[in-house]
């Protein structure tokens, strides 16, 4: 595990420009060790819904978890952003790092982490407030812009990132609950990017959309993994395939096999992956 | 035989109708229950309706119709002059007429026969009048014959509707459950029609509620013109003097000056909510925001059970604690607080609100996606900052109209400005005052002696219908936010 020679600031406006070293090496050109979970155990109330789950995510790629419904993958991705602390019956074990940092040690505080980690939901979740405020509410939180100018511009290049602002730029001050599905994913893709976060955990993020929606929004990920470490849950098999890099299969809130996508999809060494991705049960 | 033993009869026969007619539905099918259109108790259902219903029905309608029908008959009896002259006149005739009937089942045989004859003028009435005094009867002066006929005709009218209409009531029931019995077959659409029955009934529940709106409604409407043909609606709606003198004063009108009532309402309303919107709304906050499931499990039982605490309690607490105790206060710091005061009174009716506020803006409240809340913090917004900036805005609309429906409330509270906030009309911005309602004033015009002829009772519909007005608008319009509010999220 490389650990970062200093320590990154909590937020920072403009982006670290990653020099890539190789284009298309196969396996997969990965950036450096993002984060590192290590034997995840994770409990709520008194049903163990993960097991001593043990997997790395790497930057500037994109890793997919799969599995059937309810093998805990949501849950997963929840201890990556500490988002289960909002659950009181929920407990966690296992040592979770973000850059080498214990992410649930006692002097994290989880609203910090949650700046740098972002998430997206399954189903899009925009503010009941204007386009422009939904965008610009993260930046405005965390004082990350003193002045309207700077934030119309983070607004601007957030909208931009995410493939919405030629759609919205007419209409910032008009509802964000008015958009269609897939501009409101977007929407909410523009507001977890809106604080430069170094991390993205998408949660099924077009499972209530449209293949047409759908297709913009994997898109949109292929380009973001390019500053980012993007870590997404989905039902859909094809979509793994299309945009990761790498796939971790869960079964039964085991963490049963972690490898290259195309490894997964075509070689998996484990019984298990072979029925799931043939699409023999799930 | 009682009306209410028939009726016990009647639903008697319908539950046992019940079981026969599931009992044949089968049988019609030989067993096979698939055959059956509907299922055997909808078979049973409509059998019962058959027996019991056209019956009951029958039985109500008789039991309506036949108190008026009855007196109606024996009204005739009385001379061409009665009936011709008022009907205030009419009334008296008639309640010596009712006197005189009530005393009749009492009389033995043989006094009743004394009754008879001076019915048809073969002794004096002043016999017949002795003969009623000695049952406790006591008419003062000797009847008219025509009385005593149309007492008579009255009396022997006048057994339970019932005991008459009885033969009918059975008869139809036999009726409705041979006809209905020999219908049951399996292809009956019986579900169909039990179904149709059903909707019926509760179209005729609703209309009831309905229709008994609009005759309160109707009715206050019409005192309330009947009370503008003495004053005038604009010295009523303008008027900056509420000094409505007695009735027994006669002509000397006083004057009944709407504004000075409004503004005690209104005033104390806003005290009151000036209480109970923080405290509610934070209290609404804290129950479905942070609170653990336990203290939610114990707190939000107790606040409902300060909603039903009757108002005569926050009253009388106001007036023998709360108002004492404010009083004293103020005497401490050299204000002069008297103890029936615009802050008594809403201070303790904003006690009185909290719950309403509180309970409403925590199901509002609640009603925000959790998906919201989930966004927020997944940016990094801490449950305080989540709660100002994404859920409270969220829930704006809908707080408001909580709010409004609160504020209605306390418009229309009556117990706890009676004993709480005094009786004199006071155009006053003193909040250490007294003041009045108009809902103070709609009790003390209508208790003590009533002349219904008077302005001064008849304000007191005026008053009252202003009310209405006043909270049906507020609370038409509440619910129109509440309800559009809802739709965001469904
Ligand atoms: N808030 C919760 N409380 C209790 N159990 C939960 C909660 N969230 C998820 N679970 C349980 O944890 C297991 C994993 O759920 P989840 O991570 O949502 O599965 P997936 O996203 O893979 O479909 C399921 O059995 C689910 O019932
Ligand atoms: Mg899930």
């Amino acid at each position: 595990m490389e650990a970062k020679v200093e320590d990154r600031p909590a937020m920072t406006v403009e982006q670290p420009a990653e020099p890539k070293e190789t284009d298309d090496a196969a396996p997969a050109a990965l950036g450096e060790l993002k984060i590192k979970a290590t034997d995840v155990n994770l409990w709520y109330g008194e049903k163990q819904a993960l097991f001593d789950v043990n997997l790395e995510v790497f930057g500037q790629s994109v890793t997919a978890l799969i599995g059937p419904s309810g093998c805990g993958k949501s849950t997963f991705l929840r201890c990556l952003n500490r988002m289960n602390d909002v659950i009181d019956i929920c407990k966690v074990k296992g040592d979770i790092r973000l850059d080498g940092e214990d992410i649930y040690a006692p002097e994290v505080d989880p609203v910090q982490l949650r700046a740098r980690v972002g998430m997206v939901f399954q189903k899009p979740n925009p503010f009941p407030k204007s386009i422009y405020e939904n965008v610009a509410y993260a930046p405005r939180l965390h004082g990350l812009c003193a002045t309207k100018a700077q934030m119309d511009e983070v607004v601007e290049t957030s909208l931009i990132k995410a493939g919405l602002w030629e759609e919205v730029k007419d209409r910032l001050d008009a509802p964000g609950t008015g958009l269609s599905g897939g501009q409101q994913q977007r929407l909410c893709i523009a507001r977890a990017i809106s604080v430069n976060p170094e991390v993205l955990l998408m949660d099924e993020p077009c499972s209530a959309l449209d293949p047409i929606a759908t297709a913009t929004i994997e898109t949109l990920i292929d380009e973001l993994k390019e500053n980012l470490c993007i870590a997404i849950v989905t039902h859909s098999m094809q979509q793994a395939a299309r945009v990761s890099q790498r796939t971790a299969f869960f079964h039964l809130g085991k963490l049963v096999e972690v490898n290259d996508t195309s490894t997964i999809f075509t070689n998996p060494s484990d019984q298990r992956t072979q029925d799931y991705v043939t699409g023999r049960f799930g | 035989m009682s009306s209410l033993t028939i009726l016990a009869i009647l639903i008697g026969a319908g539950v046992l109708a019940y079981f026969i007619g599931r009992m044949r539905s089968i049988q019609t099918c030989g067993g096979q229950q698939q055959n059956l259109h509907s299922r055997p108790s909808y078979h049973g259902y409509y059998l019962a309706i058959l027996t019991a219903l056209p019956a009951i029905i029958l039985l109500a309608v008789w039991g309506i119709a036949e108190r008026p029908l009855t007196r109606y008959v024996a009204m005739q009896e009385l001379p061409a002059k009665v009936l011709q002259g008022s009907d205030a006149e009419k009334a008296l005739t008639m309640s010596v007429v009712d006197t005189i009937a009530e005393g009749l089942p009492q009389l033995s045989p043989e006094e009743y026969e004394v009754l008879r004859k001076a019915r048809y003028g073969f002794v004096t009435t002043s016999d017949a009048r002795d003969v009623l005094a000695r049952h406790g009867v006591v008419l003062g002066s000797d009847p008219d014959r025509s009385l005593l006929a149309a007492a008579d005709e009255l009396a022997s009218r006048a057994e339970p509707a019932g005991s008459r209409c009885r033969s009918a009531c059975f008869a139809l029931a036999a009726l409705g459950f041979v006809w209905g019995y020999s219908r049951i077959r399996p292809e009956l659409r019986a579900r169909n029609i039990v179904e149709r029955v059903m909707r019926g009934g509760l179209f005729l529940a609703s209309t009831v509620a309905v229709l008994t709106t609009v005759g309160i409604v109707l009715s206050v409407l019409f005192e309330t013109i009947h009370f503008f043909q003495f004053v005038s609606p604009f010295d009523f709606l303008f008027g900056t003097v509420w000094d409505p003198r007695f009735a027994t004063v006669g002509k000397a009108e006083g004057q009944f000056g709407l504004l000075p009532l409004l503004w005690g309402t209104l005033f104390i309303s806003a005290v009151a909510l000036l209480v109970a919107v923080p405290v509610g709304l934070f209290a609404a906050i804290y129950m479905s925001e942070y609170a653990g499931s336990k203290v939610r499990a114990f707190a939000k039982p107790v606040l409902e059970i300060l909603a039903g605490i009757p108002t005569i309690v926050y009253g009388f607490f106001a007036l023998s604690v709360f108002g004492p105790l404010l009083r004293d206060l103020g005497f401490n710091i050299g204000l002069e607080i008297s103890a029936s005061s615009v802050l008594t009174a809403g201070i303790v009716m904003g006690v009185m609100i909290i719950p309403f506020v509180s309970s409403l803006s925590d199901d509002i409240i609640n009603a925000v996606p959790q998906s919201l809340r989930e966004g927020s913090y997944g940016l990094g917004a801490t449950q305080s900052e989540t709660i100002k900036k994404v859920i409270l805005p969220a829930a704006l609309p809908g707080i408001v109209g909580a709010v409004l429906l609160a504020a209605s409330r306390a418009i229309g509270e009556t117990m706890i400005v009676v004993l709480a906030a005094g009786i004199a009309a006071n155009l006053t911005l003193n909040p250490l005052e007294p003041v009045t309602t108009i809902t103070v004033k709609i009790v003390s015009q209508l208790t003590g002696d009533l002349e219904f002829n008077s302005p001064q009772t008849l304000v007191a519909f005026a008053l009252g219908l202003t009310l209405f007005i006043i909270t049906l608008a507020l609370n038409v319009y509440a619910l129109y936010i509440v309800r559009k509010y809802r739709e965001q999220y469904e």
